[in-house]
C-alpha cells in the first residue's frame, strides 16, 4: 500500500479513537467516507488513472474504505455501551434499603388458636357457632342440669345482671341451643367469650372458650376418646401422652379430663404443671341423659360427647407465654409478636 | 379436702408408694392436687423419746429448771429447761448433742447459768409441727424411751390435697377415701371397731323433727362431768393439723376428729346453756342469732336451725350459735350428730356468706346411715380424752324423708353401647360390689342398688362410670368418629369472619381481645345517650357495665399503648356490643336457638357482633422517602371499603354525614346498606380525645358483622367489543354539595352507555370563589352494540351537565 494511503488510513483511525461521542464518530466518518470525504474523493478519481494502474489502486481504496467503516462501527458500538454502562451505574440503588407502603399487622393469638381448632373441627364435619353472651338462667344452668343452689354453681363465679340474665359462665349454653332447634345427628363448636367473677394470676374475669357437641346414633366414650386424642396431637403437633382420668360436670355422665405430658418440662415436673408432670387441658363427657331429655331428644336412640376448654391456656402452653394477663393487656410489642402465619 | 396418708394406710394399705397411691386415685377421679410432708422437719435427726424423771428449779435462774431425763437404755441426762410444762412423769422429746433439730441446726453441749445442759427438750416449732414456742412437746404417756421421735410422731408421713368433685361428699373423709382405695387395689377396709359406749347416766334431751324435709335424722347425747381441765393429746391434735384443723379443746377436736374420719360432722353444745329439748325447725321471720365467729345475722325463714325450747341456738348443718358454744369451764355436753338434706340445705351456707366444714359436707351429701356410728366413735374418744359420763341416745328419725335406697337396671349392651367396648361381667358385678353396692344378675345385665352415701348413683350412666371409673379410662381404646353428618363447606355467598380479620391484619392492623365489660366513665364518654347495661357484682368498678360499641375497649388499649410511646396505632377486634332493646319482649327462656346471622337477643337484651377498629398516628409506617402525615378519614375509608368490596357488591353501602355526641361533627358518617344503618366511620371529638389525653386525632369505625359476612353468588354480563370514550368535566359547586350526591345526579340523569364514573379531583381555591369548590369527574362511556360517535357522547355529556345545574347548582367550570 502506498504510504501516502497509509497514512490517510492512520490519520482517520486516530480521528475515531479520539471521537468521544457518536455525534463525532459520524463527522469522521462524513470527512473520509461521506459524499464529500477524502477517500470518497480518491475513489472518483480512480477513473483518472490508467487502466493498468486503476485494478490495484481501487482495491487499495475499497479495502481503506471497508476498513475505515468497520472502524467507525466498533467505535460507535463501544460509545453506546459505555453510554448504557454510564446510565447503569447512575442508576444504582441501596437494595438493603426497606421497602415501602403499608406494613401487615397480625392476629391475636388466642385467635390463632381459636382458628386453628375450628379448621380442625371443620375438617371432622362440625359445624361452627357462636351464640350469646348474656344468656338467661335456663341455658346455662337448668338445662344443664344444674338446678339453682347446686354445689357445682360454686365452680362458676357468676356475674349477673339485676334481671336474673347473667353473663355465660360456659359455652355450653350452646349445647342446649343448639339441640333445641337441630335435630341430631350433631357435629357442632362453639366458640366464644366467656365470664367468670374470678381475677388473679392464672385467672382473668374473660376468657375464650371451645365446646364440642356431638350426637348421633352410635357415640361412644371410645369416640370421644379417639376425637380428643386425635385433637391434642394437632394442637400441639407432636405425639403427645394424653391422660383421660374420671371427674364431675353435671351435664356428663361418664365425665372426663383430659390431661396432656407437660409440653413445657416433658413429665419430669416444673412451675408450669405444678410438678405434676400433667398439664389439664380440657374436660369432656357424654352428655347426660338429663340433658338430652331437657331438649327432646330420646337419650335411648341418641348418645352424645361433649368437650370444652380454654383457648387462653392452648395458646399459653403452645407460645410459650407465662402470664395470662398479656392477653388482655393488648400492649403492641406483645401482640406484634404473634404477627405472620396463616 | 387435706388428710394425712398414715392415717389412711391405718384404714388400708395398699402396699405402694405415695406417688403411685396419689396416681391411683387420680385415674379413679380424686384429683390429687398436691402430695407434701406433714411435718417442716427436714433436718431433724437423733431426737429421742426421753421420760422425765426430775424437774427443780435451775439454782441460778427463777424461770428455769433442771431435768433429769430417761433416754432409754439406762442413761440420766441433765438438762435445763425453760418450758413451764416441764415436769416430772411426762415424755418428752430430747435431742442430745449431735442431734439436729426441724430446720438442721445442731444440738451441743451448754453450760447455762453455770449449769451444763446435756442436749435440750424440743417444742413443736423445734420439731417442725407447728408455731408453738411457749412448752415442750408432750408426747404419748406409752412413747418408749430412746425411741426416735420421727418414728413415734411419724414425721415421713405425707398430706394428701385432693380436690374432690361436688358429686363426691361420700369421699371427704379418710373412710371415705380409703373405701375407694380399698375398691381400686381390691383390698378389705379396716376401721376403729365399731364401739358402743353403753350409757352411764340417765339424762336426755327430747328431739323435735319439725322440718323432716330439712333434717329426717337427729342423733343427739348427754355427757356429763367432762375434766375441763383435760388437754387434747398429741395423737389426735397432730392428725388434726395435718388435716388442716386447729385444735382448740377437747370436745371440739373430738368432734372434728370424727368428721374427718367418718365424714359426719358433728356440733358440741354446752348442756347447761341450753333450755328444754332440741327442736329442728324453721326460723322465724326476724329471729336473730349470734354464731361462733361473733357475728349476729338476721334469720330468714326458709332456714332450718335447731333450737331450744326458748331461741335458736345453731344454723342446723351450717355453724353452732355462740351463746351455747362449749369453754374451756364446760363440764356437761350435748353432742349432736344429725343428717341435713343436701338439697335442702342448698343455697343457706352462700347466703349467710359461710362455707364451713360441716356445710360442704352436708351440702354435698353425708352418708344418713352412720350419724350413731360417729356419735358413738365421738363419745369413746371424749371419755378417754377428758372422762365424763354419757347418757342414752337419742336418735329421731323421719324415715319418709331419709334417703331412700333405689335399685337401678344396668345393661351389657348399654356399657358397651355408651363405651364404645365390652366389660367382662364379672368385672362389671365385682366392681360395683367393691364399691358397696348391692348388684343381682337379671336378664342381660344386672340390678344394683348403691349405698345410701352415695347421692351421685341415681341412674344408669351413673353406674357405667362407676365400672369404667375403676376398670380405668386407660381401658377404653381410642376410636375415631366415622361419617361426615354435613357433607361440603360453607356457601359461597358467605364472607368468613377470618377473611374479614385478614383484610385488617394486610392493612397494617393489630387484633385485639378487650373485655366486654367496660369502664362506666369511659362507656358515657364513647356513648353518653346510651344507658348502659350494668353487671349487679362487677370484678371491679372499672368492668361494670357491658359496652355498647367495641369502642370503648379500643381506646383504652388505644390509651395504654399511647402511653407507652407507641405513636402509630392500629387495632381492631370482633365481638358482640350490647344494649337494651325495648322493643324485646322475649322471656327469660323463652328464645329457642340462636341467631345464625351474628345477631342474638335474649330477654331485651340485642347482642350484635361486630367488627370495629381505632386508628391513631401517622397514616404510613415510618419509611424514608415518603412525606409523613396524620391518618384521616379517608384512610380509614379505604379500609372499610375494602372490608365491604369482601361482599362483591360494594355499591350496596352508602356514607352519609350523621351526628353522634363522640364523634367529630364534620367529620363522621353512617354507614348503610342499601339504605339501613350497619355502622359508623369518624374522628373522634376533639373534646373526648383531649378527655383521654390522646396527641393526635383519632378516627375509629364499627360496622355489623352480618351484611359484611353476606356476599353476592357472581353473575356473567358480556363485556362489550367496542371501544370506551372518556369525557372529563369539572363542575363547581357549593361547598355543601357532596360528592357523593353529584355523582348519584350523574348516574341519574345519564344513559345506559355510561359504564363509570369517578371524582378524580377536587379544587378549593383561586378562581372558584370563596364557599365553593370545583369538582372533576371523569365520563365512561360505552356500548355493547356499537361504536358510540363524539357527537353523541357531547350530547350525553351535556345532558348530564345540564342536569347537575339544574339538581345542585352546579357550573361548568370554564
Amino acid at each position: 500500500m502506498p504510504t501516502e494511503i497509509e497514512d490517510l488510513k492512520a490519520q482517520a483511525l486516530a480521528a475515531l479513537a479520539a471521537a468521544a461521542t457518536r455525534e463525532e464518530v459520524e463527522r469522521v466518518r462524513a470527512r473520509f467516507l461521506g459524499r464529500q470525504g477524502v477517500v470518497t474523493g480518491r475513489l472518483r478519481g480512480l477513473g483518472t488513472l490508467s487502466p493498468e494502474e486503476r485494478p490495484a489502486a481501487g482495491q487499495t481504496l475499497n479495502e481503506l474504505k471497508n476498513a475505515l467503516q468497520e472502524a467507525a462501527r466498533s467505535r460507535r458500538e463501544a460509545l453506546s455501551r459505555a453510554a448504557v454502562d454510564a446510565e447503569l451505574r447512575s442508576d444504582r440503588i441501596d437494595v438493603t434499603l426497606p421497602g415501602r407502603g403499608p406494613r401487615a399487622g397480625g392476629l391475636h393469638p388466642v385467635t390463632r388458636t381459636l382458628e386453628r381448632i375450628e379448621t380442625f373441627f371443620r375438617h371432622l364435619g362440625f359445624e361452627i357457632v357462636e351464640g350469646p353472651e348474656i344468656e338467661d338462667d335456663f341455658h346455662n344452668f337448668e338445662a344443664l342440669n344444674i338446678p339453682a343452689h347446686h354445689p357445682a354453681r360454686a365452680m362458676h363465679d357468676t356475674f349477673y345482671f339485676d334481671d336474673g340474665l347473667l353473663l355465660r359462665t360456659h359455652t355450653s349454653n350452646m349445647q342446649v341451643r343448639v339441640m333445641e332447634v337441630q335435630p341430631p345427628p350433631l357435629r357442632v363448636i362453639a366458640i366464644g367469650r366467656v365470664y367468670r367473677c374470678d381475677s388473679d394470676l392464672t385467672h382473668t374475669p374473660m376468657f375464650q372458650q371451645i365446646e364440642g357437641l356431638v350426637v348421633d346414633e352410635r357415640a361412644s366414650f371410645a369416640n370421644l376418646k379417639g376425637t380428643l386424642a386425635a385433637f391434642c396431637r394437632h394442637i400441639f403437633e407432636t405425639d403427645l401422652e394424653i391422660r383421660f382420668r374420671p371427674s364431675y360436670f353435671p351435664f356428663t355422665e361418664p365425665s372426663a379430663e383430659v390431661d396432656i405430658r407437660c409440653v413445657i418440662c416433658g413429665g419430669t415436673g416444673c412451675r408450669v404443671c405444678g410438678r405434676t408432670g400433667w398439664l389439664e387441658i380440657l374436660g369432656s363427657g357424654m352428655v347426660h341423659p338429663n340433658v338430652l331429655a331437657n331438649v327432646g331428644i330420646d337419650s335411648e336412640r341418641y348418645t352424645g360427647f361433649a368437650f370444652g376448654m380454654g383457648a387462653e391456656r392452648i395458646t399459653m402452653l403452645r407460645y410459650g407465654v407465662d402470664d395470662l394477663r398479656l392477653f388482655m393487656d393488648n400492649d403492641l410489642p406483645f401482640l406484634r409478636q404473634f404477627a405472620g402465619g396463616g | 379436702m387435706k388428710f394425712n396418708e398414715d392415717w389412711l394406710r391405718e384404714w388400708v394399705d395398699p402396699g405402694v408408694e405415695s406417688g403411685v397411691l396419689a396416681e391411683q386415685l387420680t385415674r379413679a377421679g380424686l384429683e390429687v392436687d398436691a402430695v407434701e410432708p406433714a411435718a417442716s422437719s427436714p433436718g431433724l435427726s437423733g431426737v429421742v423419746v426421753a421420760e422425765v424423771l426430775e424437774s427443780r428449779p435451775h439454782p441460778n435462774a427463777d424461770r428455769l429448771k433442771l431435768c433429769v431425763v430417761d433416754p432409754g437404755g439406762g442413761d440420766r441426762v441433765e438438762v435445763v429447761c425453760g418450758a413451764p410444762n416441764a415436769r416430772a412423769g411426762i415424755r418428752a422429746a430430747l435431742a442430745r448433742p449431735g442431734a439436729r433439730v426441724a430446720d438442721g441446726v445442731k444440738v451441743r453441749r451448754a453450760k447455762i447459768r453455770g449449769t451444763a445442759s446435756e442436749g435440750m427438750l424440743l417444742s413443736m416449732r423445734e420439731l417442725g409441727i407447728g408455731d408453738d414456742h411457749d412448752g415442750i412437746v408432750e408426747l404419748e404417756p406409752d412413747a418408749p424411751p430412746g425411741a426416735d421421735v420421727r418414728a413415734v410422731l411419724g414425721l415421713d408421713d405425707s398430706v394428701f390435697a385432693l380436690s374432690v368433685t361436688p358429686d363426691r361428699g361420700d369421699c371427704l373423709s379418710v373412710a371415705g377415701v380409703a373405701r375407694e382405695v380399698g375398691a381400686i387395689n381390691r383390698l378389705p377396709v379396716r376401721g376403729p371397731s365399731p364401739d358402743p359406749v353403753p350409757p352411764a347416766i340417765e339424762d336426755r334431751l327430747t328431739v323435735a323433727l319439725e322440718a323432716p324435709e330439712g333434717c329426717a335424722r337427729y342423733a343427739g347425747r348427754v355427757v356429763r362431768g367432762i375434766d375441763p381441765a383435760a388437754r387434747t393429746p398429741l395423737r389426735i391434735t397432730e392428725r388434726l393439723r395435718r388435716c388442716g384443723v386447729r385444735a382448740v379443746s377437747p370436745v371440739v377436736d373430738v368432734t372434728n376428729y370424727v368428721m374427718l374420719e367418718l365424714g359426719q360432722p358433728l356440733h358440741a353444745f354446752d348442756l347447761r346453756r341450753l333450755e328444754g329439748g332440741i327442736r329442728v325447725r324453721r326460723a322465724c321471720a326476724g329471729e336473730r342469732l349470734t354464731l361462733l365467729d361473733e357475728r349476729e345475722v338476721e334469720l330468714r325463714p326458709s332456714t332450718l336451725v335447731i333450737a331450744d325450747h326458748r331461741r335458736p341456738v345453731a344454723l342446723a348443718g351450717i355453724m353452732g350459735g355462740l351463746d351455747t358454744a362449749v369453754s374451756g369451764a364446760t363440764r356437761d355436753v350435748f353432742l349432736e350428730s344429725a343428717w341435713f338434706d343436701p338439697s335442702d340445705l342448698m343455697g343457706e351456707p352462700r347466703f349467710y356468706k359461710l362455707d364451713t366444714d360441716a356445710s360442704h359436707r352436708f351440702e354435698r351429701g353425708v352418708d344418713p346411715e352412720i350419724q350413731k356410728a360417729a356419735i358413738e366413735r365421738a363419745t369413746r374418744l371424749l371419755i378417754d380424752v377428758a372422762g365424763g359420763r354419757p347418757g342414752p341416745i337419742t336418735d329421731e328419725r323421719a324415715p319418709s324423708h331419709l334417703p331412700g335406697r333405689s335399685t337401678i337396671r344396668l345393661r351389657a349392651k348399654r356399657i358397651e353401647r355408651l363405651l364404645g367396648m365390652a366389660l367382662p361381667a364379672d368385672e362389671v358385678a365385682g366392681g360395683l360390689e367393691r364399691l358397696g353396692m348391692e348388684v343381682a344378675e337379671t336378664e342381660g345385665g344386672w340390678s344394683v342398688t348403691p349405698p345410701a352415701r352415695r347421692f351421685d348413683v341415681a341412674i344408669e350412666e351413673d353406674l357405667i362410670e362407676e365400672v369404667v371409673r375403676l376398670a380405668g379410662y386407660d381401658r377404653v381404646p381410642p376410636v375415631e368418629i366415622e361419617g361426615t353428618v354435613r357433607p361440603g363447606g360453607d356457601p359461597e355467598t358467605g364472607v368468613p369472619v377470618s377473611r374479614l380479620r385478614r383484610v385488617l391484619v394486610d392493612r397494617g392492623y393489630q387484633e385485639a381481645v378487650t373485655y366486654s365489660f367496660v369502664d362506666p366513665a369511659m362507656q358515657s364518654r364513647l356513648d353518653p345517650e346510651v344507658a348502659p347495661i350494668r353487671l349487679a357484682n362487677p370484678i371491679s368498678t372499672e368492668l361494670a357495665v357491658m359496652r355498647s360499641h367495641l369502642w370503648m375497649g379500643l381506646c383504652g388499649a388505644l390509651v395504654r399503648n399511647a402511653k407507652r410511646q407507641e405513636r402509630r396505632v392500629r387495632l381492631f377486634e370482633t365481638g358482640l356490643r350490647f344494649r337494651r332493646d325495648p322493643k324485646l319482649e322475649a322471656r327469660i327462656g323463652d328464645v329457642e336457638g340462636w341467631g345464625d346471622r351474628g345477631r342474638d337477643q335474649v330477654a331485651d337484651v340485642d347482642q350484635e357482633r361486630c367488627i370495629a377498629a381505632i386508628a391513631m398516628g401517622p397514616a404510613d409506617p415510618e419509611q424514608w422517602g415518603s412525606a409523613a402525615r396524620d391518618v384521616d378519614f379517608f384512610d380509614l375509608k379505604s379500609d372499610v371499603e375494602a372490608l365491604l368490596g369482601l361482599t362483591g357488591e360494594p355499591d350496596r353501602f352508602s356514607f352519609a354525614p350523621f351526628v353522634h355526641p363522640a364523634l367529630h361533627p364534620a367529620q363522621t358518617a353512617e354507614i348503610r346498606d342499601g339504605g339501613e344503618p350497619v355502622g359508623l366511620i369518624g374522628a373522634l371529638h376533639p373534646n373526648v380525645r383531649g378527655e383521654l389525653g390522646l396527641p393526635s386525632p383519632v378516627f375509629v369505625f364499627e360496622i355489623a358483622l352480618a351484611p359484611l359476612t353476606a356476599a353476592r353468588l357472581p353473575g356473567y354480563v358480556p363485556v362489550s367489543r367496542y371501544p370506551s370514550v372518556r369525557r372529563d368535566v369539572a363542575v363547581i359547586v357549593e361547598d355543601g354539595v357532596a360528592a357523593g350526591r353529584i355523582l348519584d345526579e350523574v348516574r341519574r340523569g345519564a344513559p345506559a352507555t355510561l359504564s363509570d364514573a369517578v371524582v378524580f379531583d377536587l379544587y378549593r381555591g383561586e378562581g372558584i370563589g370563596a364557599g365553593r369548590k370545583s369538582v372533576a369527574i371523569g365520563l365512561t362511556f360505552r356500548s355493547e352494540s356499537r361504536t358510540l360517535d363524539d357527537m353523541e357522547v357531547d350530547g350525553f355529556v351535556e345532558a348530564i351537565v345540564a342536569g347537575l345545574e339544574a339538581e345542585v347548582g352546579a357550573e361548568l367550570r370554564g
